[in-house]
């Protein structure tokens, strides 16, 4: 593609003024879409760079920036003259700012002249003043078509300069957003690292009530710069360097990255405080909750959507299990025991909680076995609709009368006992470090069983059933047993994540576990990357702990509101463009590019051309002699 | 070798049937697929069941390897009863099927697929033998090893799915028309393979639309229709019979 000679660049009005136009309306309309959803004025008040920028004009700066870059981005094809990049681009992304930030003039026009709060709850004044940054109408008005020009023509500069600068301005960008999304983490960790002086740094970065300074800003942005331009290179020497290892070194070397990320993993918590650990600990449950659902979605390809069942089952039984105070409402047949009595039996405190663990494993397979066993008979689209059924049903069931005298129906089970160690400690919520360190020891199961089930027998099993069930079922695989393994395991993962959700929060209500947490785990899975570990855990991290789960608040707690919005267009964004999610597995990247791949293979000549064309004839007279008519 | 070339009927020669099927009806529902179906297959022999649309061919097949149970009568392996057996007891007892259209896991590594076939197998020395005997039978496949099963060329496919089939160390293959939806080079070379199997002593159960080419190669041959066997003879007598000639080779 370097060898191609590139034509001299075209003038700035030969363009394709209907793309252009296309993308000036996409922007219109998504900008005052933005608004309408109140992002604007909600996120005002989380500031990047005190007093100047708020992540409230963010979400709409960004927009004519990307547009900008995007309508004239062109796949370069391998063989065939591009153009040169020049003063067209440029005026491209200028026409789709401006044009495209005419629709927010258009919106502070309408916001003074007209009143249609009815409908739209969010048309409000914050939002009127917000757009016109304070000051008059006019000013509004105006403002954004000239915001529009700057934003576009920077967004369409992206083309023309240098990959170097380009990539020094984004490191920039992404030290200053980076440092204050991040900001709470690190204001922690600094809180935990007082005694090298850390404090002092952050101090210097950050604003009293949130957000980078002035300086802060122009020091992080410099020092990104700085990094692109001369520590670039380093990073992909290191991973070149990597590459280049014999696999016995290799080995050693993932296994010393593997013990360093570990004992990170174990230490740091230390110098953190309540906030980010708690945070760590939701983003571990959906970790435990996401590896599950991956066995039963990634590897064995059955489309669980009730998938939430199971944590609540882990959660109910190890509450219900635990809590001594409910021995009353117990059912009639059980001897009645007071809360002494219970307390003096076996039952005593110093196994209390392995004791339900144990029952919790047993409550959640049973469980899995028997949702599983009517649902696997299902395939496809039945089957995902039978789960999303049945992950409704036990939900109503802990809220419903029949069961609420044992599970306190809406009120739900409260005053749950911590998870104890024999007599050593009790892990509670009040402890969210602790409940950190649990979360982990459990994660780390879950890892282990996840990547050894993926190269054992079962799991080439469930491979194989994801692939075509039909067939594998002729090989001898028993597709039942596998299948119902699946969800067996899977729901065992899940009902970790659920017991310890119940220690943890000290309650367990029904609405913990409405038809929302599947979708989430799913979606993590998805945008993660189906059947890959690490993708998973990524997944996790990014969706739980940047956006928050379905009632955790992540680091973005402003996002909350929007997380499903969000969550909804990255879906759309992630299947359209990266199907094998954020981090791919290189067996899933080939099988959703294939056509491409098998393009390249036949280009570089890996394909050899004989076999090929059998291949060619095979579909140009795929009619076989039909001799098959019925004899008359 | 113990090819039995000279089998005329089943029935006459004192051996055990390796599959044998005794008045067998299936129903689908409350429709009759199988009428008193009634053959056997022995150690060694190259067969093939010919028939149209909806004659009862695929339905046969099931019924021999266990996914469809029949309403009445049995099914024996070796002498032995396995109407109610499971699938993977006949696999382990030597039954496999190669499903039509080759049906890879496609997005598995070739060598993922292999294994597969060898799934009901424990003995792990054994099966790396299997595995050497199906490189050295077809060396592309060796080759191709780690590549996605969905990335071959159709032949390599074929060969494939002949390899995985071959893994579970089988006494007999049941194939489902092999020359389905392939391309007439294809089709060849897949006859040829099939010979090649079936010179390593495996028998082979052929069911096919393509009569000229199966009886070309088969020992004997069943014509089915709508669910009767109607014709049961050698190939050569079935190849020379005026009837089937009439109705599958488009002449008369």
């Amino acid at each position: 593609m370097s060898d191609t000679e590139l034509l001299p660049a075209r003038k700035p009005l030969d363009q394709d003024w209907l793309k252009l136009l296309n993308y000036s309306f996409t922007l219109a309309f998504v900008s005052i879409f933005v608004s309408l959803t109140n992002m604007p004025v909600r996120f005002d008040t989380r500031m990047i760079i005190e007093p100047v920028f708020s992540m409230g004009y963010l979400s709409l700066f960004w927009l004519p920036v990307l547009l900008g870059f995007l309508v004239t981005r062109e796949t370069v094809l391998e063989g065939i003259a591009s153009h040169k990049k020049g003063f067209r681009e440029v005026f491209a992304g200028a026409f789709v700012g401006v044009v495209g930030g005419g629709g927010l003039s258009l919106l502070v026009y309408l916001l003074d002249n007209f009143n249609v709060r009815d409908p739209l709850v969010n048309w409000s004044p914050q939002l009127r003043d917000l757009l016109s940054f304070q000051r008059s109408n006019v000013f509004g008005f105006v403002i954004w078509p000239v915001i529009g020009l700057i934003l576009g023509s920077l967004g369409g500069s992206v083309h023309v300069v240098s990959t170097r600068f380009r990539r020094i301005v984004t490191w920039a960008l992404l030290a200053v957003i980076g440092f204050a999304v991040f900001e709470t983490v690190l204001l922690d960790l600094s809180e935990g690292f007082a005694w090298l002086g850390a404090e002092w740094l952050t101090d210097e970065l950050y604003f009293i009530r949130g957000g980078l300074t002035m300086h802060g800003a122009v020091i992080l942005a410099v020092l990104g710069g700085l990094f692109a331009a001369f520590g670039h290179g380093s990073t992909r020497r290191v991973k070149e360097n990597f590459t280049a290892l014999e696999s016995t070194q290799r080995t050693r070397a993932n296994i010393v990255i593997l013990l360093l990320s570990a004992a990170a993993l174990v230490v740091l918590p230390l110098f953190l405080g309540g906030i980010t650990n708690e945070l760590l600990a939701n983003v571990g449950l959906f970790v435990l909750l996401a590896l599950g659902l991956n066995i039963v979605v990634g590897l064995a390809g059955i489309l669980d959507l009730g998938y939430v069942a199971f944590f609540a089952i882990g959660g109910y039984s190890a509450a219900l299990i635990t809590t001594t105070n409910r021995a009353d409402s117990w059912p009639s047949w059980v001897p009645a025991l007071t809360k002494a009595q219970v307390a003096e039996t076996w039952w005593i405190p110093s196994v209390y909680w392995l004791v339900a663990l144990i029952a919790v494993v047993l409550f959640a397979a049973l469980a899995g076995l028997f949702i599983g066993a009517p649902v696997i008979r299902m395939r496809g689209d039945y089957l995902a609709i039978v789960t999303l059924g049945f992950g409704e049903i036990i939900r109503l069931m802990f809220q419903s009368d029949w069961l609420g005298g044992y599970t306190g129906a809406a009120q739900g089970v409260t005053n749950i006992p911590g998870f104890q160690i024999f007599n050593v400690a009790t892990i509670k919520g009040t402890d969210p470090r602790a409940v950190f360190y649990l979360v982990l020891f459990f994660c780390v199961i879950a890892i282990y069983v996840s990547w050894r089930l993926e190269r054992s027998r079962l799991g080439r099993a469930w491979m194989a059933i994801r692939e075509d069930e039909s067939v594998a079922e002729a090989m001898g695989i028993d597709t039942v047993k596998a299948k119902l393994m699946a969800f067996v395991v899977g729901a065992v993962l899940a009902s970790f994540s659920g017991a310890i959700l119940a220690a943890k929060v000290g309650s367990v209500f029904p609405t913990s576990f409405e038809i929302l947490v599947s979708i989430v785990i799913l979606v993590v899975v998805i945008v993660g990357g189906m059947g890959n570990i690490v993708g998973v855990i990524v997944g996790a991290l990014v969706l739980i702990g940047i956006l928050g789960g379905p009632t955790q608040p992540g680091l973005l707690a402003e996002f909350s509101e929007y997380k499903l919005l969000i969550y909804g267009v990255l879906l759309i964004v992630m299947m359209l463009k990266r199907p094998e999610g954020l981090v791919p597995n290189v067996r899933r990247t080939r099988e959703l590019h294939q056509d491409e791949y098998l393009q390249d293979a036949w280009l570089k000549g890996e394909i050899d051309t004989d076999s090929d064309d059998e291949e060619t004839a095979l579909t140009a007279t795929a009619s076989p002699p039909n001799m098959g008519t019925q004899p008359a | 070798m113990n090819t039995t070339n000279d089998t005329t009927n089943g029935t006459a020669s004192g051996t055990t049937a390796l599959l044998e099927m005794r008045g067998v009806n299936t129903h689908y529902g409350a429709v009759h697929i199988l009428k008193d179906v009634e053959f056997a297959i022995y150690p060694g022999e190259l067969v093939c069941l010919l028939g149209g649309n909806a004659s009862g061919k695929s339905t046969t097949l099931k019924t021999l390897l266990g996914m469809v149970t029949p309403t009445t009568g049995d099914v024996f392996l070796n002498g032995e009863v396995v109407t109610k057996e499971s699938i993977s007891y006949r696999v382990e007892r030597g039954v496999t099927m190669v499903p039509e259209n080759r049906r890879l896991f496609k997005r598995l590594s070739v060598k993922d697929n292999l294994k597969l076939g060898a799934f009901l197998r424990k003995n792990r020395s054994e099966i790396d033998a299997d595995l050497e005997r199906i490189f050295t039978m077809f060396p592309r496949v060796k080759e191709r090893l780690s590549q996605k099963a969905g990335t071959l060329s159709g032949g390599e496919q074929q060969m494939v799915a002949m390899g995985r089939a071959l893994m579970s160390d089988p006494k007999v293959l049941l194939m489902d028309e092999p020359s389905m939806g392939l391309a007439p080079a294809l089709v060849q070379t897949n006859f040829e393979l099939i010979q090649q199997i079936h010179s390593e002593g495996v028998a082979i159960f052929v069911v096919e639309q393509n009569a000229n080419m199966a009886l070309s190669i088969a020992d004997r041959g069943w014509v089915l229709q709508t669910g009767r066997v109607v014709l049961d003879d050698t190939a050569d007598a079935l190849l020379a019979n005026p009837d089937l000639r009439a109705s599958y080779l488009g002449e008369g």
